[in-house]
Formats: structure tokens, sequence, C-alpha cells
């Protein structure tokens, strides 16, 4: 954990031109090598060089890569930058590259705090690094609960599942081998697990389409009845269909929506209750909105231009007063008098039209990630470490079925499952181990 | 009255299998000591099941041995049946089973105690441990005999304040009748160590000629037997074998448990204790298992003189009459009788994360605690805890610092790391899927992982330590000789191949490497390879091939190892106050006052300190040794 490579893209995100990911620890040159097409092991430190970033033989971007040896780094490890040139979606793909050949994604501060540790910065930012370091506990968390929700999640744990089932029987089977029942279990999970990678694979192909991004800034629009929410969220989602999740079947269970602005994911919280008014006499929802300033990391508040504000919409306001928020006035196209003057930051659309949507988007962007350090620090990472979580998976499983190729016994099958197990354990945030032993003893009867 | 009776170098309380191993290593390490037990016919006894090993559990025995303890040897001499469980499962999940007869095992042991001058057993009660300025001075018996010692170990296994139970009836009483510890356990509280109940049970015995063998499936030995001990070969150690049995319990059987199922205090909440979960009673297995229409029931002689037979997978608290009831149920035990009932038992125990690594109480200077005692199960979980307080015993004495063996150097290292840092909630049992580096922690090298150790403390002698070299530099030589041997395309080299299902070679390669290939062994070769040394014993044989065959998936784990020992030498200074680093979550501030890790490896592996805990605590530690550092100019 603490003495293995590190990996994270350094620049804020969504900024657009150059980026740089910084790689640190005892096998950064050597992961870099493994993805650049000149060799850096015997260059000399502090030089830069100019090249390509390939993914087996497919360019992947063409950048410089500033090679930094120990002691004269930022982190006094051998540090290696990549600046990539492509957009986010190439630095992303760079980055996953890099977690794939062996490095780890940095967790928030790290880099400060190896930086600290090996000597190289003074006692007065320590305090700042400790608190980084609990503060990302309690994101994780929250992220972690969030994420348990989707359906990710439970894809993710139903693999888990037979995974455990196979490693369970296996294990009981070492451990108790006088029991019949341990011999028979023991025969048939090949097909169980080639059938695992199928399903594996289609989820990492899904998360290339941006289907698996669960996580991203959290948006909630407010508004009075007919001020336009559910027009606004159509043309929100309208530009990026693409990436708009739509999983087949969860259809009447969908309570969020997401999209992303030039690579920053965006979640629009209850969209079900927005799509689901017709019927429903919506009240202003002082309530809704209540909740939307608990859990949002935005609130874009809709107003419509014909009509004069009223003791609600005062209310809210004054409840989202010190929360990121946008106030958008819609239906600027049909109204004579803007009766929302008196309202600072604000983006007058039209949601029927078009007219402002991308003005909104891009205030949009610019409010999470300037002033959001969740926006900033967590959501395209950790779409990146699960991604890279499940790709680790696969390889563990394809290991798996090598070995049952080559005829190895399953006490070797059982080191592989236990990574793979491990690895989606990690998309999902959660420890081992005991699982495994307290698998045994729930689904096998043994004993004296 | 009391009276000083003698004065010792230690003193060893209980002479069950932890207390045995415990007396020698102390005893070789050249300590006179005394070992108290409350019956001397108890010593190194089997009150439950009538085997040694298993699963885990003979790799305890292998490391046990090759510290230079006394299982292995024993056994050895003692088995009546013997099988190495998990043959077609992987080299490192190879276990060996041993049927113990349990009298000549007992009768061995007591034996190798008495040959031993620097011990002397005393059939007596001790009623207190005797403790000045927080550290122990000696024990008291209930008599009123005061003995002195520097240290004392307490293997008192599960006769602290035991109690069993039979359907309705409950008495105090130790295991299988035996006289049970009634003052030890005030003696303990008042000395501040927490106690509590744990239980576990035992299945009825049943007399030989009662027995159908006829309906019932043989169990039989394996043909070669290998030998526990690395001082024996298999030539040593053959004999002609016992068979066991195997039946299998009906509908019929499982109606008559669930019928009685009120009057079973594990049911009825009599027994307070807790039990394990891997040994359920025959009643627990029913009810959780309820869809299962059968479980089996081996049927195991407890020893060759003796007509009792164990019933394993029986064992159960129900009614004496239910319980008979209930074997006569079963295909070939119509009419059997029973000489034992079964029971289960409860006793105290304490809370193992009270210990260090070595085994000794945290708050009471060279006072040991070894076996069940420490909410462990099984004789030779015991038997391990025994050997490595017995050591660290002696080493106290000696001023030395502790023999703490890691979780990547064996099963002992798992299990007493499992024990000190994690607790247990349960009666805890070895399992080979406790054990992360599992592949390096093989039965077949435990010499190779211990004995060196076992050497530099002093209890491996000269001749286990020089054979060990021996065949290390054999194994040694012939690997790097496999390495030049090379062979050809020749049709003799093919031929094998063919005859092995492996595919013919293109191009000449070494031997090193085309054995390499999981479906040829060394042996195959032996028309071509015609120079091998023929000193070869078949262990060394094996060690060759594990070293090739898995090379890949040994060279993983060592990576993995690696990784671990660095953690582990990141210590963590005694003298740290949690309390001083706010960003600690509550819940890690209390676990790590409570364990006091030595080591961020240690703290990382406690239940309830998170991976950010940790790094909270690098930032801190590393901001000390800064501030001490500009402090000290």
């Amino acid at each position: 954990m603490f003495f293995d490579t590190i990996a994270a893209i350094s620049t804020p995100i969504g900024t657009g031109g150059i980026g740089v990911i910084r790689v640190s620890g005892n096998n950064a040159i050597s992961i870099v090598n493994k993805i650049f097409n000149k060799n850096l092991e015997n260059k000399k430190s502090h030089t830069i060089h100019y090249g390509h970033i390939l993914d087996g033989v497919e360019i992947i971007d063409e950048v410089l890569v500033m090679l930094m040896r120990a002691p004269k780094t930022f982190t006094r490890e051998d540090v290696v930058e990549v600046n990539c040139h492509g957009g986010e979606v190439v630095l992303n793909k760079v980055l996953q590259l890099l977690l794939v050949n062996g490095a780890r994604l940095a967790d928030a501060g790290e880099f400060t705090k190896r930086a600290f540790l090996n000597g190289r910065i003074d006692l007065a930012q320590v305090e700042a690094i400790m608190d980084i370091i609990s503060a990302k506990t309690s994101l994780s968390l929250k992220q972690a609960t969030n994420q348990l929700m989707g359906s990710l999640s439970k894809n993710i744990k139903k693999c888990q599942n037979i995974l455990l089932g196979i490693i369970s029987k296996i294990e009981v089977s070492i451990d108790y081998p006088e029991y019949d029942e341990a011999e028979q279990i023991l025969g048939g999970f090949t097909e169980e697990i080639s059938n695992l990678l199928k399903k594996l694979k289609t989820i990492l192909q899904t998360a290339d389409t941006g289907k698996i991004i669960r996580e991203g800034a959290v948006v909630s629009i407010v508004g009075r009845p007919n001020a336009g929410k559910s027009s606004l969220l159509n043309a929100l989602l309208e530009e990026d269909k693409a990436i708009v999740t739509d999983v087949a079947g969860t259809t009447r269970d969908i309570v969020s929506e997401h999209f992303s602005i030039e690579g920053v994911p965006f979640i629009l919280q209850d969209t079900a209750g927005i799509r689901n008014t017709t019927d429903i006499v919506e009240k202003i929802g002082v309530e809704r909105a209540k909740q939307a300033v608990e859990n949002s990391d935005l609130v874009i508040m809709v107003f419509d231009a014909n009509e004069e504000i009223s003791v609600e919409e005062k209310e809210i306001i004054k409840l989202i007063e010190n929360k990121n928020k946008i106030f958008v006035i819609n239906k600027i196209d049909c109204c004579n008098e803007n009766k929302y003057a008196f309202l600072d930051d604000k983006v007058e659309i039209s949601a029927e039209t078009g007219y402002g949507i991308d003005s909104l988007k891009y205030k949009m962007k610019g409010s999470v990630i300037t002033k959001n350090q969740i926006a900033r620090d967590a959501p395209i990472i950790s779409n990146i470490r699960q991604k890279t979580a499940l790709i680790l998976a696969i390889e563990a499983l394809e290991r798996v079925e090598n070995a049952i190729k080559n005829g190895f016994s399953v006490d070797f099958l059982a080191i592989d499952l236990q990574d793979a197990y491990a690895h989606l354990g990690m998309i999902i945030g959660e420890e081992v181990k005991e699982e495994i032993i307290n698998g045994l003893f729930e689904r096998f009867c043994l004993g004296k | 009255m009391d009276y000083i009776a003698d004065s010792v170098d230690a003193i060893v309380i209980g002479g069950g299998h932890a207390g045995c191993e415990a007396a020698l290593s102390l005893a070789r390490l050249n300590k006179k000591i005394i070992m108290f037990c409350l019956n001397i016919e108890a010593i190194a006894k089997m009150p439950c099941n009538p085997n040694i090993g298993g699963t885990s559990k003979g790799h305890l025995v292998k490391e046990i041995d090759a510290l230079g303890g006394e299982m292995g040897k024993n056994i050895d001499k003692t088995y009546i049946q013997s099988k190495m469980l998990n043959t077609s499962k992987g080299p490192a999940v190879h276990s060996l089973r041993a049927q113990a007869d349990k009298v000549e095992y007992h009768k061995e042991m007591i034996k190798v105690l008495e040959s031993e001058p620097n011990i002397l057993i005393k059939q007596q009660e001790v009623s207190d441990i005797l403790i000045e300025d927080a550290k122990i001075i000696g024990v008291k018996t209930v008599t009123g005999a005061i003995y002195y010692a520097k240290a004392v170990v307490v293997c008192t296994g599960t006769y602290l304040k035991s109690k069993i139970f039979i359907g309705e009836f409950s008495e105090h009483s130790g295991p299988d009748g035996l006289k049970s510890s009634t003052f030890l356990s005030k003696s303990l509280l008042n000395s501040g160590i927490a106690l509590r109940r744990f239980k576990t049970g035992t299945p009825a015995r049943i007399d030989k000629r009662s027995v159908n063998f006829a309906e019932m499936e043989e169990q039989l030995g394996d043909n070669k037997v290998i030998p526990f001990s690395f001082m024996n070969t298999a030539n040593d150690i053959q004999k002609e074998q016992i068979k066991c049995f195997l039946t299998y319990t009906n509908e019929k059987t499982h109606q008559i448990i669930r019928d009685n199922l009120d009057r079973s205090p594990l049911y009825g909440g009599k027994i307070e204790g807790v039990g394990p979960r891997y040994c359920p009673s025959i009643e627990d297995k029913v009810v959780r298992f309820s869809d299962k229409p059968r479980h089996q029931v081996f049927i195991e002689p407890e020893g060759i003189d003796t007509n009792e037979l164990y019933v394993q997978g029986m064992s159960s608290s129900l009614p004496e009459e239910v319980q008979i009831k209930m074997l006569r149920s079963i295909k070939g035990l119509e009419n059997a009788e029973v000489i034992r009932g079964g029971y289960a038992i409860e006793y105290d125990s304490i809370n193992p994360t009270s210990l260090s690594y070595s085994l000794e109480n945290k708050e009471i200077s060279s006072l040991f605690f070894a076996g069940q005692i420490n909410g462990s199960s099984g004789y030779e979980e015991a038997a391990a805890q025994g050997l490595i307080a017995g050591i660290n015993a002696a080493l106290k004495i000696d001023n030395k610092e502790p023999l703490i063996i890691d979780r990547s150097e064996g099963y002992i290292g798992v299990l007493i790391d499992d024990l000190v840092i994690k607790g247990t909630n349960e009666p805890y049992r070895m399992l080979t899927s406790r054990a992360e580096y599992r592949l390096l922690l093989r039965q077949d090298n435990a010499d190779f992982r211990l004995t060196e150790k076992g050497y530099k403390i002093g209890l491996v002698k000269e001749e286990r330590y020089k054979q060990f070299l021996d065949k290390k530099e054999a194994i040694e030589n012939e690997l790097s000789r496999l390495k030049t041997i090379f062979v050809g395309t020749s049709e003799q080299v093919q031929n094998i191949l063919l005859k092995k299902g492996s595919a013919p070679l293109i191009s000449g390669i070494s031997l090193y490497e085309l054995l390499k290939r999981p479906e040829l062994n060394y042996n195959d070769f032996n028309d071509v390879n015609v120079d091998r040394p023929l000193s070869l014993t078949d262990e060394i044989i094996d060690q060759i091939e594990i070293t090739l065959k898995y090379e890949g998936y040994i060279k993983r784990q060592l990576i993995q190892v690696d990784q671990f020992k660095k953690l582990e030498k990141k210590l963590i200074p005694e003298s740290l106050d949690y309390n001083n680093i706010k960003s600690l979550r509550i819940e890690a501030r209390q676990k790590l006052i409570e364990i006091k890790p030595k080591s961020i490896g240690t703290a990382s592996r406690i239940s309830g300190v998170s991976p950010a805990d940790i790094s909270v605590l690098l930032v801190y530690l590393e901001q000390s040794k800064r501030l001490e550092r500009i402090n000290n100019g």
C-alpha cells in the first residue's frame, strides 16, 4: 500500500488542453516503459522524451514524458510525468493503461503524503494532509452507498456470489476432504467460470460507452410546476444520448439519469419524480428542494419567465442560499418583460428551442469543477478505478481458465479466483477474507 | 497453612497437548520446571477425536516438529492408521492425518516427559497465580504449597470451571469425568484477566462388538505411510493399520433429533458458552441443514486394545436415551451399545487479544497462555501454542528476544496472529483458507521454513540440523544440475513424452525447463537422466518437482510476502498515545489502544482499522519523528 507505485491525473479535470499524469514509486519508470514506444530504462534523470503511448500496437496519444529519478523529485521516489494532448478521454485511457500495467490509482493527497513521508515537505502541511485523508474516507463511504443501489453493483455482486460459490466449494473440499459432499462439488465449475467471464466482459464493454459511470456531480432540478423542469431535463439529456443510462427493463425504477459535459459526469437526481408529474398535482415541493439541498453537489432552480416569483420560490431561494446553485429562467423566448432581473448569476434559456442550453452546460461544468471538491476529485477517477478492477478481475479469471487447461490443481485455481473476487470487491468497495471463511460454514454442513 | 515448597525456573499449569510442548521446550532449553496437572492419567489425553493432523492441522504438526517439538514424533510412534489427504488438490494442501491409539499416545508422551531431567510432574491443583509488581513470581496450590518461578505458562485447556451437559443433566466436571479446576479462574479474575465461556462437545463412544461393520464402507490408510516427523523416514514407521468405517444418518435419525430438540441444552439455552461453527453438534447440523437427507458418520477405533469406537459426526448434548435411540437408527449401529455418552462441555477461556505475539500477557510480565484457554480448539492448535509459549518463556528468562513466527512463515504464525490481533468469538480452528500465503506454507517444506529458527534458539539439536542442511544442499545441487542436462528430440525422449500425453519436443531443452510441464514427473526421465544422484529420496524429488512446476505461482506469493514484510518492519513506538492523533476515527483509536500493535503491518490487520487510519498513523509517526529530531537539535 505505502510502497507501491501510484498514478493519477494531476491536472484539474475538464480544463482542456494538456493534461498531465503523474506516476510515482519504485516501478514508475518500468510501468511507463511498458506503454511508451521508446525505452526509458537507461535515460538520464530530469530529461524529457517525445513519443507515443501505445495500447498494444495502437497509438493512443502523442506525448512528452518527463523522467525524474529519485531522490530529487516531488515525492523523493522515481517520478514520471506524462503530458498528454488528446483531451480527457485520452487522458483517462492513458491512466487506465498505467493502472492495468501495475500502477495503483493514487488516493487523494497521496503524492503529498509520500512527499512528506519521504522527507520532502515541512510540518506545517501535515495537518492538511491528514484532513484530506480522513475526508477521503467519508467521501468514499458516501460513494459506496450511492453505488450500492446502482445496477452495476447489483451485477457485480451477482458475479461475486458465483465466484464465492466456486471458491467456497474449493476451500471446503480442501479443508474438509473427508466429506463426500466436498468431493462431489469439485467438478463442473469450468463452465461457470467461462460464463462469468462472458458476463464481466459485457460489463466492461458497457463501461466504455459510459453506462458504467455511476458517480458524478449530483444535480437536482427544482422549481414550480410547469416551470419547464421536464423539458430542461430532456434538453440536457438530448445532447448526449449515447451516455444516458437506460438499462433495459429498469426504466420504471430509474431515479436518476447520467450524462456528461465534456467528460465531466453528472447525475440528475429524481428524474422519475420530474417525469411522472402529469397526473399528480405537484406542489412546489419545498420538501423536495430541502432534500435536493441535502444530497446534491449542484441545484438548478428553474423559473418561468412569464410568472411572478412566488412565496414558495422565495423560500427555496433562501434554502439554497449557501449551496452550489444555478438559477435558470426558462421560456425566455415567449416573454416580453424580464421579471427576474433581481437574481444574480442566472442563465436565460428556452428549453423548447434550445436557446441558452450551451451556456447553461458551460456554467454547470464550471460550477462543479471549480467549486466542488467531490466533482473534481472523485467521479471520473473512481470510474477508472472500477474499470481497472474489472479488467484485473477478467485477467485473473483468464488465468484460472488457463490453469485448468494446463491441469493445475484446485489449490492453484483458488489463488486467481480469490484475486478475481477481490478485484470485483474493489469495484463496489468491499473487504474479502472473512467472507470466504463465512461462506464455508454457511453453505456446507461440516463437523465432527 | 501456606508453605514455601520449591523454587524453579518455570511452571507449566496443565498437561494437555499445549502443556506437554511447553514443558518439553522449556526443559530442552535448560530450564528446570514443574508441570502441574489435575490428573496424571490425562497427560497428552485426547478427550475428543482419536486423530492427529488433517488439513492445516497436519501442517501445524509438521511445523511443531520442524521447530523441535514433540507431537510429530509421538504420533509417528502411536498411529494406527494414516492417510495423506487432498493428494489431488495441489501440494500446498496435502495434509497428513493419522488415527492415534489414544492410550499409547498418552503413555509415550509421559515416557518422553519423564526422560527429561529438567521436568518434575506434580498432580496438584493450582489455585492461585502469584503476582508482584505486575510480574509473575509463582503459583500456589489448593493445599497451600507455594512454588516460586520466573515464568508461568497457563495451559488449562477445557478444565477451567468446566461443566458438562447431557440433556437435562449437568454437572461440574472436566472432560471424560475428570476433575475440573475450580479455583484458578477466581485468581485470574482477581489479577485483572477477563474470562469468558466457550463450549465444545464430543460424540458417544460405542462398543465394537455391538456394531455391524458389514453394513458400512471400509476406510483404509495409505499403502505407504508418510511420517509426521522430519526425523523419521517412511521405512522407519510402516506397520499394519486398522480400518475405519463410514455410515450415514437418515431421515429417521433426523426425526428423533427434531422431536427432542427442546431437551438439548444447546437449544434450551442452558449453555451460555459460544460453540464453534466448524464443529457443530448433530442437533446443529440437522437444524441448520434441514434439506440434507443424510450426514456422514465415521466409525473410528480409539486404539488397538480397546473396544471403544469414536462416532465422528455425531457430537451431541442430547439426553442419554435420545442419543442411544438416534445412534440405533443408523445403518450398522442398530444394536450399538454406548460405552461413554456424548456431552457438551463449557469452560472458561481468556480473550487472546490480551496477549502479545510471544503469548505473554500484556500487563503481567512472564505470564504466558497457550492452548484452548486462549480460545482455540484442537490438539494441534494447542500444541503449537504450547511450543511457542514454552520457547518464549525460556527466552524471557534468559532476557532474549521472543520467537515470533509471522504469517508468511507458518500456520503457527497465522494461528497466533489471528488470535492475538483479531481475537476470536468462537473456538478457533485452523483452516488452510486462513493462510493467505498458503502456497508457501506447505507441509513438505515446514523444515525449510522453521528448522533454522529452531536451531538458533537451541531447540533443534545438531543431528536434526545437519540432516536438514544435507537435504537442502541435495535439492539445490540437483536443481542446478538439471539446468545443465539437455534433452534433445531423440526418439527415446519423444516416446516418453508420448506415453505421458505430453507434446513432443521441437528442439532441445534443459530437463529443468521440461519438468515444468504439469504432466511430467522427475522419475519419467530416469532412462535419459542417467547421471542423476541415486541418493535422492522421494522427499527431495517432491521438493524439486514443486519448485519447478509451481514457480510462477510461488513467485507471485513471494512478491506479496515481500510487501507484507515491509509493513511488518515499519514499527510503532510503544509509547505512542493514540489519543493525540485526532484524525483517527474513534473506533480505530479504541482498537489500536486495546491491541497496541507493534508494527504498521499488524495494525492494518486489526478489524475496525481502515487503510485511511493507517495512512493517518503513518503521517503522524513521521511527524513525531521529525519533531523529535528538531527538539534534539
